[in-house]
């Protein structure tokens, strides 16, 4: 082809390119996800997310969003955070996914990090390629440890979607699999230290598992002293108890594990999401010497080619560096003190609409005065600049989530924008 | 080991990152700090002078142990004169509350710069750092210490007792600030980061340099060598206790020491033989020889030497000088470039000119700041008011020590001009200050001017402060909002200070009570 009469496409990606954003959306139809893509474009938030660097989004059109859902805190650290691209680039020159049949370089120097830093007494890690991976060895390590099936969980719990996490959440994703077995995953209701304790009473439940602050259902917070009374429970009971840090951990409670702030030592914990950047899939399961004796009995015992993957590894090692960092702390401590005032100030504007702030460090659940108040107000989020995502199954809440590393003056603009889209929702829902 | 390719990929040296992430933090202490209130403020910086005065001594005895030089009495003075000293020296001052000009119509707010990044040497490690803390704490600005790496440990550990009483007093979180170890990269990194908002560099003339290319804005002060003209006017036996107690003040490392005698000749063998009463050694022309070859070997001056004691200097040239030595003279003929005597000696030699008028005196004392030291500190001893005009109107410098030992004149501790670190030295030193740094440096002010007409009055601001007290730790601990709403329907103490501990215990205790009630029923 003679190159000076080329035209050049409008999204030139280099191995890949689009005329325009409207071919875009028909071939994301056409091959990839036909309902997932309606739903965006019937929901007002026609986004293709383009260009992205801290905690900025571009949608193709070149619209700028404030990342305030940061793909359930996948970006906590910004879109390719700096440094986290450094250690991954520099990796490249030497390392690859690596190979899980060996002893592994990078692998283990990551355990040895995760273990130093994580509540004591988990002292082995074990990896998968995503969170849902991660917490089906979570559940396996329970049933090996304890010899026992059932698994108890929050109704409206959300643990990802493979093979048995599936199981601990919504009917919603089980059922249309056909994969719904409630004979071996009971629900009992949120903050109900009853409903816990009988479900447990019969001593045959290997684990309980726990999000620290459960994120798809609005984060709805446990009560005080709630998750310390589970644990007693499963203590007395027989049960692990497997906390859910996927959405909890890396400094968005203001510590580096939300429960450890509890008090609460968990037999195994679960960590994804946030782990590696977001710049490598990786997700790690911390448990007990005493509840990981399959580590030892049959090291092959749970095999993944791309679980812990050697790049992965060193993205996650550089996550946890900066997470562990003095000053990122007290960035973390500013950030949810100064959002959560002007959060309340907003709702001190509309005391009849925005009904409730749900608060632990940077996890928000804004919650709204109707049925499906959080989908109103996400579409006027994006319309004036911010993403966020309202709660799949409790879609009275928004769960906003600002990063760990938000520069002061990117806050003072969130909180502008999330005041304006606020207002505009509050008048849409009063028209109708 | 295998090859390993991935050292030319490393972009950034390691520190770099961790020191941004401090201007971040700063970023954020800054921005509270500024609605800060008068009265927390001064209570803060008391707090904060108050702690390092408490270890004047310690730190005094661990930065000469650090360095390997100066003297541990003198710096306890320094320490003391920079930490309590300054808090005396600015108390009752304000740069915090509005001020109305009623008959200008005029009310100036005061707004801090924000963050400060300070660069401080290692010969005045402790004070420079008490005296920079105290001027941004004064001012509500953050701070960020790159100490000289010499000192690095007793800078910082000074730097955290004061960072730790200030946050006790209700400081916001991260204020003070300080790099536990310095780097080049780092230290370029921090001054190019356009969050930082005014550098205040004290060191040698290549970090000030670098401060003002750096695209931010800066206050850097250049080096000194002080001439010191005594005529035939002057009272010598204090003259030479005055000149010789200033040079041996901390062996000398301080810029504001004398660097040149220049003694008319009619006083000069008096003066001499003074200056021995007072522990001097004058040394002979032999032994003048000996002393530049050991202090400038090659014509370069020997950084090694910084603040030794005279009689380590002499025994290195090889010369026997009665034990209680404090200073050694060096009388030489000219005082030229290639003099080394004449250039910066910050150790106790003391470079001697003869002349043979007062007014000779002043042009040599114009060719020892040709050298170095333009736009520093010159110090005259005599009674004669019009030859103290003369010297001071003709010398490119911006202060002149009157009948005082400069070291502690020029910088303000035995003069009434502001006690400070840092000596700015103007244009004629290429600096953006021509005083001595003080607070009002580290501070603008938002003028709120109102229509000059007289039919248009301005109202009473007479009572309005844009400013608050904190309630408690800032930022505050994050805890989940209902066990903030449990705190406050349980009545749970909140304590003033950040530290949390004590407050997590108190609810914790309080929760298992709750849950023992639970269990039960």
């Amino acid at each position: 082809m003679d190159e000076t009469t080329a035209v050049k496409p409008e999204f030139d990606y280099g191995v890949f390119s689009y005329a325009s954003k409207e071919e875009m959306l028909e071939k994301s139809k056409e091959y990839w996800n036909p309902g997932k893509t309606q739903f965006w474009l019937d929901s007002g938030v026609p986004l293709v997310i383009d260009r992205r660097e801290e905690y900025f989004i571009y949608d193709m059109s070149g619209k700028r969003l404030i990342d305030a859902h940061l793909n359930g805190g996948t970006y906590n650290l910004g879109h390719r955070n700096n440094e986290v691209v450094q250690a991954v680039t520099m990796a490249m020159q030497h390392f690859d996914i690596g190979n899980h049949h060996f002893p592994s370089l990078a692998r283990t120097a990551l355990a040895e990090a995760l273990v130093k830093s994580a509540p004591a007494g988990l002292n082995k890690v074990m990896y998968g390629s995503g969170g849902g991976e991660a917490i089906d060895i979570a559940l396996k390590t329970a049933r090996h440890a304890t010899q026992k099936r059932k698994i108890v969980s929050i109704i409206k719990a959300y643990h990802g979607h493979t093979g048995l996490a599936v199981g601990t959440g919504d009917d919603r994703f089980s059922k249309l699999f056909l994969s719904d077995r409630p004979e071996e995953f009971p629900h009992v209701p949120f903050n109900d230290l009853v409903a816990m304790e009988d479900a447990l009473r019969g001593r045959d439940v290997a684990a309980v598992i726990m999000e620290t602050i459960p994120a798809t259902y609005g984060f709805p917070l446990p009560d005080p002293g709630y998750l310390q009374a589970v644990k007693a429970l499963c203590e007395k009971y027989d049960a692990l108890y497997i906390a859910d840090e996927v959405q909890t951990g890396f400094m968005r409670t203001g510590e580096l594990w939300g429960i450890s702030k509890t008090g609460v030592t968990p037999d195994i914990m679960v960590l994804g999401k946030g782990i590696s950047g977001g710049m490598y899939p990786i997700a790690a399961v911390l448990a007990s010497d005493k509840v990981a004796g399959w580590l030892t009995e049959d090291g092959f015992g749970h095999i993944s080619t791309f679980g812990g993957a050697e790049l992965g590894c060193i993205a996650a090692l550089k996550t946890l560096e900066i997470c562990s960092r003095p000053e990122t702390r007290s960035i973390v401590h500013y950030i949810a003190d100064y959002v959560g005032s002007r959060l309340r100030e907003i709702q001190a504007l509309y005391p009849d609409w925005f009904i409730g702030i749900r608060q632990h460090g940077v996890i928000f659940g804004l919650e709204f005065a109707h049925p499906q108040g959080a989908k109103y107000v996400m579409k006027h989020l994006y319309e004036n600049g911010v993403w966020a995502i309202f709660s799949t199954l409790d879609p009275r809440v928004l769960q906003y989530k600002p990063g760990v590393l938000l520069k002061p003056e990117v806050a003072e603009e969130l909180l502008d924008r999330t005041e304006l889209a606020i207002g505009r929702a509050w008048a849409e829902v009063k028209s109708l | 080991m295998s090859e390993m390719t991935l050292e030319p990929l490393m972009v950034e040296p390691a520190g770099v990152p961790r020191g941004r992430a401090m201007v971040e933090r700063a970023d954020w202490a800054g921005r509270s700090y500024a609605r800060y209130d008068a009265a927390t403020v001064n209570r803060i910086v008391e707090a904060a002078a108050n702690a390092l005065a408490k270890h004047a001594q310690e730190f005094a005895a661990q930065a000469v142990a650090e360095t390997g030089f100066g003297v541990v009495e003198h710096k306890v003075i320094k320490n003391l004169g920079c930490s309590t000293g300054i808090l005396e020296t600015y108390r009752g001052h304000n740069y915090v509350s509005p001020e109305i000009d009623e008959a200008n119509k005029i009310v100036s707010i005061p707004r801090p710069a924000g963050v400060i990044l300070a660069l401080t040497p290692s010969t005045n490690p402790v004070a420079t750092v008490a005296f920079k803390i105290l001027l941004a704490l004064m001012t509500r600005n953050a701070i960020i210490i790159s100490p000289h790496p010499m000192a690095k440990k007793v800078c910082a550990d000074a730097a955290r007792v004061m960072a730790k009483a200030a946050v006790a007093a209700g400081a916001p979180d991260g204020v003070i600030q300080i790099v536990d170890d310095p780097s080049i990269p780092l230290i370029n990194a921090l001054m190019t980061d356009e969050r930082v908002d005014v550098i205040v560099a004290t060191g040698g003339t290549p970090v000030v340099r670098s401060a003002y290319r750096s695209g931010n804005p800066a206050i850097g002060v250049g080096p000194g060598n002080v001439p010191v003209l005594v005529d035939d006017t002057a009272d010598i036996a204090k003259t030479a206790e005055r000149i010789i107690d200033s040079k041996a003040f901390d062996n000398s490392i301080l810029c504001t020491n004398e660097s040149v005698v220049i003694a008319q000749d009619a006083i000069a063998d008096k003066l001499l033989a003074a200056f021995v009463r007072e522990g001097a050694y004058i040394l002979k022309t032999e032994e003048v020889e000996a002393i530049r070859k050991v202090v400038f070997p090659g014509g370069h001056f020997n950084a090694k030497l910084v603040g030794k004691d005279a009689t380590i200097i002499a025994d290195l040239a090889g010369i026997r000088v009665p034990a209680k030595t404090r200073v050694l003279v060096a009388p030489f003929d000219l005082v030229v470039p290639e003099e080394p005597l004449a250039h910066e000696k910050l150790l106790p030699v003391l470079g001697f000119v003869r002349v043979p008028t007062a007014r000779r005196g002043v042009d040599v004392a114009r060719a020892v700041l040709r050298i170095t030291g333009s736009g520093h500190s010159a110090a005259i001893h005599s009674t004669n008011p019009s030859l103290i005009m003369t010297f001071s109107a003709a010398v490119p410098v911006l202060r002149v020590s009157v009948n005082v030992g400069n070291s502690l004149g020029a910088s303000g501790f035995q003069t009434h001009l502001p006690p400070s670190m840092t000596i700015g030295t103007g244009f004629f030193g290429r600096s953006s200050v021509g005083e001595n740094l003080q607070p009002k440096h580290l501070v603008n002010y938002t003028r709120l001017a109102y229509n000059s007409d007289v039919r248009e009055v301005m109202p009473s601001f007479v009572g309005l402060n844009p400013w608050t007290s904190p309630t408690g730790p800032v930022p505050e601990y994050p805890l989940a909002s209902n066990e903030q709403q449990f705190i406050e329907t349980h009545n749970v103490r909140t304590p003033l200070t950040s530290d949390v501990a004590e407050l997590r215990d108190e609810i914790r205790r309080l929760i298992v009570e709750e849950l023992k009630e639970l269990m039960k029923g």
